[in-house]
């Protein structure tokens, strides 16, 4: 179904080179990267541990005719995106790899640097553009700096955060970045990728991209269980979380396992205010893509119904492979109300957009 | 292939070599014209999935598995992957490569007459 103005909540906008930093990172830091360079967490340096499905996860008709990776070309990014469908904003998600740098003050410059850029090369330059702020989220501290300084630039709407990381996200040690959200007055949007230094599933380094992949939902549900567990939004009321390319359908069976359970166990966790699911659904959203595609294509919309129409988010993904195509994702019809919720309404809400 | 009433010369013979394609506009609609070598096949430049431009896509064999352990890599140069979400059709059917009975991309059929390539639409 063809769609009305609606707001992208995912899209990567791409650091071509090192040296498009180069002028945003202090004389020290410059001669770190020419020196010793990108050491990350992962055991791999340049590339990733599975072969993404498509060059640089794109897709292959992404490559801007002037060169550079996909997403590094603003107006190549109009063309494919911003102008061909109605967009009124798109949230740009960086991945520069700022977050994943083992050496924690090279990793707070290289965010710093990153989200310099935003502003200048993207946020300035098209008024549709609003950005999430990458942080060194490893080092909570130094991630709540880059919070307080970006924050002056209205350009920025969310604070950016991945699902695989080195401890689970509730643990006490990441409330410092929680804390500077809500300062800030900005969601938290956690964004499939990682940091992990160990394997990326709890029981060891799967074989394949496809189990990386489809083990993504698994990592953001242990995140979810963890925010909530650890009291994270009994101690920050204000706080939003965004869950972004993890999928939705398995939201309705985590919300009666919480709930069953919290039953049963629940005096282990005795501060905890509310049933488990209410924090799921007043707390966290969640984008669309890759979009949900049960068998019968009907089915998606009771889905969407019993995961709950406030709780989803549209976005494309735009440049990557598994791009959404805002008037095709729905592979079947969905009322209207209820499409102009996902597409538009509920992000504007989330991200405090005119509507 | 679908009754044809439009024939439209699209490239001269030698304009595109074996593993070639060219994809060309006419009414409004995209179409990709493939040589495959043995004759030429032409597809909508539309993916019935999600409607990337499905002939822009990388061309490759198909990868066939009788069991496990043992693969085949055949029909070089006559499976299309679909620039987004890969999936797979088969150049000389329109057919998808895992769901041929439910998907397929709309085809055209393709002459060459006195060293012209004609797009049967
Ligand atoms: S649009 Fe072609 S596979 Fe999705």
């Amino acid at each position: 179904m063809r769609t009305g103005a609606l707001i992208d909540c995912d899209v990567h906008n791409a650091v071509s080179s090192d040296a498009e930093l180069q002028p945003y990172l202090s004389t020290r830091w410059r001669r770190h990267m020419e020196l010793i360079g990108s050491r990350t967490f992962s055991p791999f340096t340049k590339g990733y541990a599975y072969p993404k499905a498509a060059r640089f996860a794109s897709r292959r008709d992404a490559w801007p005719p002037t060169g550079g990776l996909p997403g590094s070309d603003l107006e190549f990014m109009k063309e494919q995106l911003l102008d061909a469908y109605p967009v009124k904003h798109a949230v740009l998600n960086c991945l520069y790899r700022a977050p994943e740098q083992r050496h924690d003050a090279y990793g707070a410059a290289l965010a710093t640097a990153v989200n310099n850029w935003q502003v200048d090369q993207w946020l300035e330059r098209d008024d549709r553009l609003r950005a999430s702020i990458t942080v060194p989220f490893e080092f909570p501290d130094l991630a709540a700096a880059e919070i307080d300084r970006a924050t002056t630039c209205p350009g920025f709407v969310q604070v950016l955060l991945y699902p695989r990381t080195a401890a689970p996200l509730g643990r006490r040690e990441y409330w410092p970045i929680y804390e500077a959200a809500c300062r800030a007055g900005l969601p938290i949007g956690i964004h499939a990728a990682s940091t992990t230094p160990g394997p990326i599933t709890a029981t060891g380094w799967p074989s394949y991209y496809i189990e990386d992949h489809t083990g993504l939902a698994v990592a953001f549900q242990a995140q979810v269980i963890s925010l909530i567990f650890n009291g994270v939004f009994d101690r920050f009321p204000e706080l939003r979380v965004v869950l972004l390319e993890g999928g939705f359908a398995w939201v309705p069976a985590l919300a009666h396992r919480l709930d069953a359970l919290h039953a049963r166990l629940g005096e282990e966790v005795p501060d905890l205010r509310y049933p488990p699911s209410h924090y799921l659904r007043s707390h966290i959203r969640i984008t669309t893509q890759p979009m949900e595609e049960p068998e019968r294509p009907g089915d998606l919309v009771p889905l969407i119904r019993e995961v709950g129409a406030d709780l989803l988010m549209f976005s494309t993904d735009y440049p990557h492979w598994d791009f959404d195509n805002p008037h095709r994702a729905f592979r079947t019809r969905v009322p209207a109300t209820l499409h102009r919720q996902i597409m538009h309404d509920n992000a504007c809400a989330t991200y405090r957009l005119a509507a | 292939m679908t009754g044809s009433n439009r024939h439209v010369v699209v490239a001269a013979a030698d304009e595109i070599p074996p593993g070639g394609r060219k994809i060309v506009h006419i009414d409004g609609r995209s179409v990709g014209v493939f040589n495959l070598g043995d004759r030429y096949v032409a597809l909508r430049n539309t993916c019935p999935h999600e409607g990337a431009p499905l002939c822009e896509g990388a061309l490759s064999g198909a990868l066939t598995s009788p069991r496990p352990g043992e693969y085949h890599y055949e029909r070089r140069g006559e499976i299309l992957r679909c620039p987004w979400h890969q999936w797979e059709f088969d150049l000389r059917t329109g057919r998808s490569w895992v769901d041929p009975e439910r998907l397929r991309v709309r085809s055209y059929s393709v002459t060459c007459e006195n060293d012209h390539v004609v797009l049967h639409l």
